[in-house]
């Protein structure tokens, strides 16, 4: 059947229009949002898809965003094929980050591929921790993992406060931050990369997390279509019941499945802490596991649809941050707007523009049947 | 002994302070979730309604204008809500985390645009917030032996939203227990499907206690930007939506215990501000951040069972789907 239906005809074409839908509308909103704060929502919209895209360094930047949304829409996205909310995200990407940061002030003197193995394994650990303790929790005593990663993200803020105000601080420094890494550990960032194979890209945050994260991106399709465990994570996140019957676990499946949404976020910590900032800080995740629940919405929890729509979040985060220097009543603020809206739209809405789009496929069908 | 005396009192008042918008948040947190309507969204709310009250009691200098707009927009807010949870079915978590994040990007973007203020509303002078709790018997009430003291030292000096909020606690317990409204509300959160049997419309109620949640939510937000505070800044509601609803699960959905949920929630909050650096006997200094996680600690032991058993509403987060199971 999918075979003989040309793709653009198929369920993926209804995918990508009411995405584009859920985007129109999305944008509309922002729009006025522009025009209410007295500025022209074209000419503010034409700036920042120049700064995001309209040279080398922008594009630098517009995908040292995109990494991150990679790693938190794929973590929302598996939580979800298991038919999970994490809104952990915040919390695992803050105890990532300080895996990958205690990495970071452990390897004095090291080479940078070591650091960045152990860094990986380390923030996906702390990261997986983070997920599956509210994971065991709904597996085995029945708590709400909605509440439970909101709650694990406020405490791990209070966690990551307390060790840089009391313990990794850097003494004698009046800002709450570690030391400084040694330069050799840090990942080497893309213009570096880039250079020893002789091409000359301008220096930006971006870094070897971004190829990781589209590593990332293959291992989870592999992991959740090509395997077992990734086979009994859907059957579960479709009907628990049935899945019970077919001889799955629910609640291992839950722990299994909260802990690589943890592990995915936790990379977050890894681009940030050893790729950009080069010491623990606090509050470098900065909102970022919100977006991943609009990235991962949006991406309909499929890895091409999350790189996609990463992009676009990359490219409306650097853009976005980029108006306010010709437009002072415009701030980076607006961009949260539109993560607002995409996932008021793609992820609350979904069904809101479907009819439309449904009986607008279906005459596109019968005019092609036609012609 | 006079100093533990006063540092008591100081203490108690400033739990008292710091509670308000927890219960009223909480309180509109109760009746959108006995109805069956999860609410993650208090917290944008709560900070569309400061950013209202603020901007409106900027502009026109009526404090009592700002809180009537910090209520239309909290009541905005529940009818998107609505909109997107009863009408069409949708997620209600991904609902209220979607207007949470819209409301704290929208708002400063609207402070900057209408205000020039780096994000916040102008500061609001004694005559634009809410007043003090003076009665309408004040004098009389002075006089009287006994109650005058206890009013003149307690109450006079504590918002109005103080009152406010008591009367509103009161009400909606006795809303929710004893009328036939809070009933069926109850019932609406428990059993859809008897409700409608019974020839009443879920929607409908559901979304009659979406918008007194969002009203609710709303006048919380009021209290941080024209009563306690003088004026809207970014992010002001700073996460206390969800220490609100973090506390109706406390408090088991229900008012009373709620409200002590609150009111524990609140001292934890001012003792932080009063334990900073102090030594204590026995354990030595404790660091503030693990006071400052305690509510959150608590909550997650209540939810797991480990500490006494929170039961949600059963079919608290189901969109109704009519004549489906």
């Amino acid at each position: 059947m999918t075979r003989q239906t040309p793709l653009w005809r198929g369920p993926a074409m209804l995918t990508v229009l009411v995405a584009l839908a859920n985007l129109l509308a999305a944008t509309l909103l922002v729009g006025l949002v522009i025009l209410l704060v007295g500025e022209s929502p074209m000419a503010v919209m034409s700036l920042l898809l120049r700064e995001a895209l309209g040279h080398g360094e922008g594009i630098g930047y517009t995908l040292y965003y995109t990494t991150n949304y990679i790693f938190v829409g794929l973590a929302v996205a598996v939580a979800l094929q298991a038919g999970h909310f994490n809104i952990g995200g915040e919390g695992q990407a803050t105890l990532g980050g300080l895996g990958a940061g205690l990495v970071g002030l452990a390897l004095t003197g090291w080479s940078w591929p070591v650091a960045a193995v152990l860094a990986i394994m380390m923030s996906a650990a702390l990261g997986a921790v983070w997920g599956a303790v509210p994971g065991w929790l709904r597996a085995r005593r029945g708590s709400h993992i909605v509440i439970t990663t909101i709650m694990f993200n406020f405490i791990a803020a209070a966690l990551m406060t307390w060790l840089l105000v009391d313990v990794l601080i850097n003494p004698g420094q009046p800002s709450p931050e570690s030391r400084e890494f040694d330069p050799a550990i840090w990942l080497p960032g893309m213009h570096q990369l880039l250079g020893w194979v002789g091409v000359t890209i301008p220096a930006t945050p971006l870094n070897l997390s971004f190829l990781w994260a589209l590593v990332c991106c293959v291992l989870v399709h592999l992991f959740l279509w090509r395997s077992r465990w990734g086979y009994a994570l859907r059957a579960v996140g479709r009907n628990e019941r049935a899945a019970v019957y077919a001889g799955i676990d629910p609640g291992r499946v839950t722990i299994l499945a909260m802990a690589l949404s943890g592990a995915l976020a936790g990379f977050v910590g890894l681009n940030e802490i050893l790729g950009v900032q080069h010491r623990i800080l606090l509050h470098f995740t900065a909102g970022v596991g919100f977006v991943g629940i609009a990235v991962a919405m949006m991406g309909r929890s499929h890895p091409v649809g999350i790189i996609l729509t990463a992009f676009l979040f990359g490219v409306l985060a650097q853009g976005g941050g980029q108006l306010s220097f010709d437009y002072p009543s415009i701030t980076s603020d607006l961009v949260m707007v539109m993560q607002g809206a995409v996932i008021l739209f793609a992820g609350a809405m979904d069904r809101l523009f479907l009819p439309w789009i449904t009986a607008l496929v279906r005459f596109g069908q019968a005019g092609g049947s036609h012609g | 002994m006079a100093d533990v005396l006063t540092m008591t009192v100081l203490l108690l008042e400033s739990t008292v302070r710091l509670s308000v918008p927890l219960v009223l948040a909480a309180l509109a947190g109760l009746y959108s979730e006995r109805a069956g309507v999860v609410d993650v969204g208090l917290e944008g709310k709560m900070l569309a309604g400061a950013f209202a009250a603020a901007s409106v009691a900027a502009i026109t200098g009526n404090p009592w204008l700002g809180l009537m707009a910090a209520m239309l927009a909290g009541l905005g807010l529940a009818l998107i809500h609505g909109f997107a949870c009863v009408t069409h079915h949708g997620n209600q978590v991904v609902s209220g985390i979607a207007l949470t994040i819209l409301v704290a990007g929208l708002t400063p973007t609207l402070a900057i645009g209408w205000f020039q203020l780096g994000g916040q509303t102008p500061l609001l002078g004694a005559d634009s917030r809410l007043p003090a709790m003076i009665l309408p018997a004040d004098a009389r009430l002075l006089a009287f032996p006994l109650i005058g003291p206890v009013y003149q030292h307690v109450l006079r000096d504590m918002n109005v939203m103080v009152g406010l909020t008591l009367v509103l606690l009161l009400a909606s317990a006795w809303i929710l227990a004893k009328t036939r409204f809070g009933l069926r509300l109850r019932a609406v959160g428990a059993n859809p499907q008897a409700v409608e049997s019974a020839g009443l419309s879920v929607a409908s109620l559901r979304y009659r206690a979406l918008m007194i949640g969002g009203v609710l939510a709303g006048m919380a937000g009021a209290y941080l930007s024209i009563a306690h505070g003088a004026g809207f800044v970014r992010d002001m509601s700073a996460g206390k939506g969800y220490l609100a609803l973090a506390a109706l699960i406390f408090g088991k959905w229900r008012p009373m215990p709620t409200l002590f949920a609150c009111l524990l929630f609140a001292f934890t909050d001012a003792m932080q501000l009063r334990l900073q650096g102090v030594s204590l006997p026995l354990v030595g200094t404790i660091p503030v951040q693990f006071i400052q996680m305690l509510p959150y600690v608590l909550t997650v032991l209540l939810l797991a069972g480990w500490v006494g058993r929170a039961t949600p509403p059963a079919a608290l987060g189901k969109p109704y789907l009519r004549g489906r199971q």
